[in-house]
């Protein structure tokens, strides 16, 4: 298929839709409001149903009723209005409803900025909301690679009936690159026996998160975590770039891990032998991967748009092996690859063999 | 002979758990006799919210979903929004719907969702354990109104159906009680009509129940419904202030 030139947002908003979703709750925010106006000119296009909710808080509990119902749906904000979602997002992973939610993050805390940033990596792949629960977390790191994933994202969703969170950036959002936008999902009806449908005749189906015996509630935790285990086991992705003789590894995700790219180039070109690791999955942490990305390295930098979160991942999945240190910005200011090139070069002076 | 008094299809064979003399109950039965007299059963999705009847999900047999508290009428507005041919209600209490959940239910009105909602108004957070609703009375004692709800801290108790019926999305608007067996055929009646205004597609419609919590309200259950015909009544006034017909 031919490719066309589409903006990160509203590629999501196209993706979702060849992806079979055709229902799409949301409230404006900068900067994603692109995705929810691209969808309200799209969605009756094709027979499905765009509808601006009075708060987020809304919008993630219509999308909880209508995954009760089996439909495909999604719904998108920025940080401050993720943080309002919580709470339905904690009850979509209790009652286990599959669902994308897509979170173009800005600066916080508070009302921040609406300059891009990666300071929700915590909010996003530790919780957010209350309970012992995990989202799946795709990030991608082009225009392209948001299409595939967010199909992709609908397809796990279901699969293990789980809420799947797309985190990127205003960068990425806003961003105009070429895509392919392949072929149409098909959806199989019928595949879906535990929506709420009206009973038909069958037992009635039951959505629900409250278990008030805690013997019933401890099993449903278990069930949960043999799912999440399941998910850490055959759900990791990543890309490597470089890594085979790296000496220094640079951990970055989204538009962050292009940065580091060209920061790695630099680095080749002064015969620093660099890589980069780029997690693709930050739930599950592809800390296999990790560590055989760097199986050569010396220590691995980390970069990213915050003071420091997602380093906290790349340590654990390294477990001391290696030095790992950190380099951010803040605040909507992105890491320039000449930074990171001298970042990198300080590294292989501290750690390396080479010069 | 003919049966003249059966359990109605739509509710379970489960036992409700709710206190002597609490209303929830009666109010369970006319939603479950609508459901039947209307041949809905096999179409309706029902939101239990949060509050003494989270449990609704077990009693009512149809499919059904636990909404977070207050967020009923947006759950609904997911369901009914992706599937329009289904019959959707909630079940919300007065902290649920007319405090936490005041947006949601406002929201859903003005923009005339076709959906059904059963608002059960005790004038008191029941399953908390009697903590002040925001529609607690004046001078009404609570947990945490001991000296009696004082408007000069805590304002004044909302009479959300009035509110309500400002709105032009709203098709259906009515408030009853259930305190004696005229009332309780009344509520029936409103019930079914708000049921019949969904069916026809008309749009939203919700009855406001006045419902007793003898727990809470420290009286035996016919003090209760004495104190909602002389108290609750004086300030929550029956009636219908929407119709169908009315409705633009
Ligand atoms: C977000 C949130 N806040 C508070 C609670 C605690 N809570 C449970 S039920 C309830 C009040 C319910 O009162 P009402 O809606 O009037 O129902 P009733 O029990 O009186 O029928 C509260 C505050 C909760 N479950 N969730
Ligand atoms: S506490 Fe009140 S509302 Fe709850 S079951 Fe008992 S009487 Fe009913
Ligand atoms: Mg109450």
């Amino acid at each position: 298929m031919s490719k066309v030139l589409m903006k990160g947002n509203e590629a999501i908003g196209e993706a979702a839709i060849k992806a079979g979703c055709r229902y799409f709750f949301g409230y404006p925010i900068t900067p994603q409001s692109e995705l929810p106006e691209y969808l309200s000119r799209r969605l009756p296009q094709v027979g499905g149903v765009y509808l601006q909710a009075e708060s987020e808080v809304a919008a993630i509990n219509m999308v909880y009723g209508a995954a009760s119902t089996g439909a495909r749906v999604m719904t998108s904000s920025s940080s401050p209005g993720i943080s309002l979602k919580q709470e339905g997002i904690s009850y979509l992973a209790g009652s286990e409803l599959p669902c994308v939610i897509v979170n173009i993050m800005r600066g916080g805390p508070g009302l921040g900025g609406i300059q891009p940033s990666q300071s929700d990596y915590f909010q996003a792949t530790k919780g957010g909301g209350h309970g012992d629960y995990r989202l799946l977390v795709l990030a991608p790191a082009s225009v392209q690679e948001i299409v595939d994933l967010v199909k992709e994202g609908f397809d796990l969703a279901e699969k293990y009936r789980i809420p799947v969170m797309i985190l990127g950036d205003g960068i990425l959002g806003q961003m105009m690159e070429p895509v392919d936008l392949g072929s149409e999902t098909t959806l199989e009806a019928g595949e879906k026996p535990w929506a709420v449908t009206g009973k038909m005749g069958r037992t009635k189906n039951i959505i629900n998160s409250l278990y008030l015996d805690p013997e019933k509630l401890e099993k449903h935790n278990r069930h949960l975590e043999k799912k999440y285990l399941e998910i850490k086991a055959k759900e990791t992705r990543s890309e490597l770039y470089q890594t085979s003789d790296a000496e220094i590894v640079v951990a970055a995700y989204g538009m962050i891990a292009r940065v580091a790219k060209a920061a790695v180039d630099m680095a080749r070109e002064e015969g620093i032998r660099a890589g980069v690791f780029r997690p693709i999955t930050l739930w599950p942490y592809p800390e296999k991967e990790l560590n055989q990305a760097a199986a050569q390295a010396k220590a691995v930098l980390t970069v990213e748009m915050s003071l420091g979160q997602m380093v906290e991942d790349v340590r654990l999945s390294l477990n001391g092996r290696l030095p790992v240190e950190f380099y951010g910005r803040v605040g909507g200011m992105v890491p320039t690859a000449r930074a990171v090139y001298e970042e990198i070069k300080r590294l292989a002076k501290t750690y390396g063999e080479v010069k | 002979m003919g049966v003249v008094f059966e359990r109605p299809k739509s509710l379970t064979q489960q036992k409700f758990h709710y206190c002597p003399g609490c209303h929830h109950g009666i109010i369970h039965r006319l939603v479950a006799e609508v459901l039947d007299e209307l041949g809905l059963q096999d179409r309706t999705i029902a939101i239990a919210s949060v509050g003494c009847s989270v449990f609704a999900y077990d009693y009512f047999d149809v499919d059904a979903i636990q909404a977070a508290h207050g967020r009923a009428p947006a759950v609904a507005t997911g369901v009914k929004r992706s599937r329009p041919e289904s019959i959707v209600f909630t079940y919300q209490g007065d902290g649920d719907l007319a405090s936490i959940g005041a947006a949601e239910i406002i929201h859903a009105a003005a923009r005339g969702e076709n959906i059904t909602v059963i608002f059960v108004n005790n004038a008191i957070y029941g399953m908390t354990g009697g903590q002040m609703a925001p529609t607690t009375l004046v001078g009404q004692e609570t947990t945490t109104s001991p000296q009696g709800r004082n408007p000069k801290n805590a304002g004044y108790p909302i009479r959300m159906s009035e509110m309500l019926a400002t709105l032009p999305g709203a098709s259906y608007i009515a408030r009853t009680s259930v305190h004696d067996p005229k009332h309780v055929r009344e509520t029936k009646k409103a019930i079914k009509e708000a049921f019949q205004v969904q069916v026809e597609g008309k749009g939203f419609s919700l009855v406001e129940v006045l419902s007793a919590c003898p727990t809470n309200w420290h009286m035996t259950p016919v003090e209760s419904l004495e104190w909602i015909k002389n108290e609750m009544i004086a300030y929550y006034p029956l009636g219908k202030f929407k119709s169908a017909e009315e409705a633009k």
